[in-house]
């Protein structure tokens, strides 16, 4: 735990950088940033997808501010939500040791402009993103898929994509070649998670862990 | 180590009998020029005295396959060394998760490889899909894609039981007829 996260917790949140920061971020974000709060100990910006890359540009080049870096570029689905995607965008500030997460949300079939043109990065993550969640990016150079089978149909890391997929493959003696079947399971899968860390991560140790976490109300 | 055929004796263990069969054969070989030995065993002999296996590390199992052929297990002293590419070996260790878009890949080495050819396939991944067994992206068994010979279980087997594999492997070729008779 660093000293923002100290001075977070005991509540004067005026002085910290990573308030000024977020502050900072909000000033220049003017119009285009829906909302902004410091969530985990990290400042998150709200923003519709459609500016996403003009918010990119503008946290790159501000000399304040110089998120010179796009860590990662991921999505969340939230099956329940009526715009059931989060596309994620993870920051990192060399100058001023921070990091910032840019939230956009996009419902099923929308178009997000795709932000290769302000970091190179950004290619094969929205290509992993296109291929997982089957977000359209606008303006890639390649949207192709990148980590599944050629020819593979659905987006696994959407909720409703069943576990064990739609195809399995084998070697067709006669055919001479490695063909797609439909799936055919001995036994189907069983699962003995039961206090599983790793589902959902429910609190149910309470503690510390419950305790840790007082900005996920403010947002 | 020895030909594990019912119908012939065991094999002579090191001693005062296998040092006079030894002796007898050098005579032979001194006085004579040459020993007369069945040509199937001779062929398995020399198959089986150097598989060189086709490297086809696939995950954290091509570590352990690693480890036995370097210098603590050393694969070499069992005249096996890997080779790699397919057309100069006969033995293919799958060692690891084969995915759905690594099959075809598999199949293709497989049919590049020169006859006779064995498979030996290393792990829970490679068995049976192992812990990857309800992925969509996993196929489950390379048996599914080759013919296998050998299974090596274990998620990672150590290198001493894709050894004691091999060894299987070894005696499986010698008990196998290479000539075919009609």
């Amino acid at each position: 735990m660093n000293e923002n996260d100290l001075i977070n917790e005991a509540g004067s949140t005026s002085e910290s950088p990573l308030q000024l920061m977020a502050d900072h971020l909000r000033e220049i974000g003017q119009g285009i940033v829906l909302s902004s709060g410091i969530v985990h100990g990290e400042i998150e910006l709200q923003v519709s997808a459609g500016a996403v890359a003009q918010l990119l540009l503008l946290v790159r080049d501000d000399r304040q501010a110089a998120f010179t870096q796009l860590i990662d570029l991921t999505a969340v689905d939230y099956p329940e939500r009526k715009d059931r995607f989060d596309v994620v965008y993870q920051m990192l500030s060399m100058s001023s040791n921070m990091r910032l997460r840019i939230v956009a949300t996009v419902s099923e079939g929308q178009t997000v402009p795709s932000v290769t043109g302000v970091f190179m990065a950004a290619n094969w993550a929205e290509r992993e993103v296109w291929d997982m969640f089957g977000i359209f990016f606008s303006g890639h150079p390649d949207l192709r898929r990148l980590l599944t089978d050629y020819g593979f149909e659905g987006h696994p890391l959407r909720k409703d994509f069943p576990l064990t997929g739609h195809v399995e493959v084998r070697y067709d003696d006669t055919q001479r070649r490695v063909i797609n079947e439909p799936v055919h399971l001995v036994q189907e899968f069983r699962d003995f998670d039961f206090l599983s860390p790793w589902e959902g991560m429910h609190n149910e140790l309470g503690g510390n862990a419950a305790k840790a976490d007082p900005d996920k109300t403010a947002k | 180590m020895g030909v594990m055929d019912p119908s012939l004796a065991p094999p002579i263990p090191p001693g005062a009998d296998q040092d006079a069969i030894l002796r007898a054969v050098g005579d032979e070989i001194t006085n004579r020029g040459f020993v007369i030995a069945k040509a199937d065993k001779l062929f398995n002999w020399a198959r089986s005295g150097s598989l060189w296996p086709m490297t086809f590390g696939l995950a954290c199992c091509a570590v352990e396959m690693m480890h036995s052929a370097a210098s603590r297990y050393d694969m070499d002293r069992y005249g096996m060394l890997f080779r790699p590419s397919p057309r100069q070996s006969d033995v293919m260790i799958v060692a690891g998760t084969l995915t759905n878009k690594m099959a075809p890949a598999l199949r293709r080495v497989y049919d590049q490889m020169p006859e006779p050819r064995w498979v030996l396939s290393m792990g829970s991944c490679a068995n049976g899909g192992g812990y990857y067994h309800y992925s969509y992206a996993v196929v489950r068994g390379c048996d599914r894609i080759v013919p296998v010979d050998v299974y090596v279980p274990g998620c990672p087997p150590t290198a001493e039981a894709l050894i004691y594999g091999l060894l299987q492997l070894q005696k499986k070729i010698r008990r196998t007829a290479t000539i075919a008779r009609s």
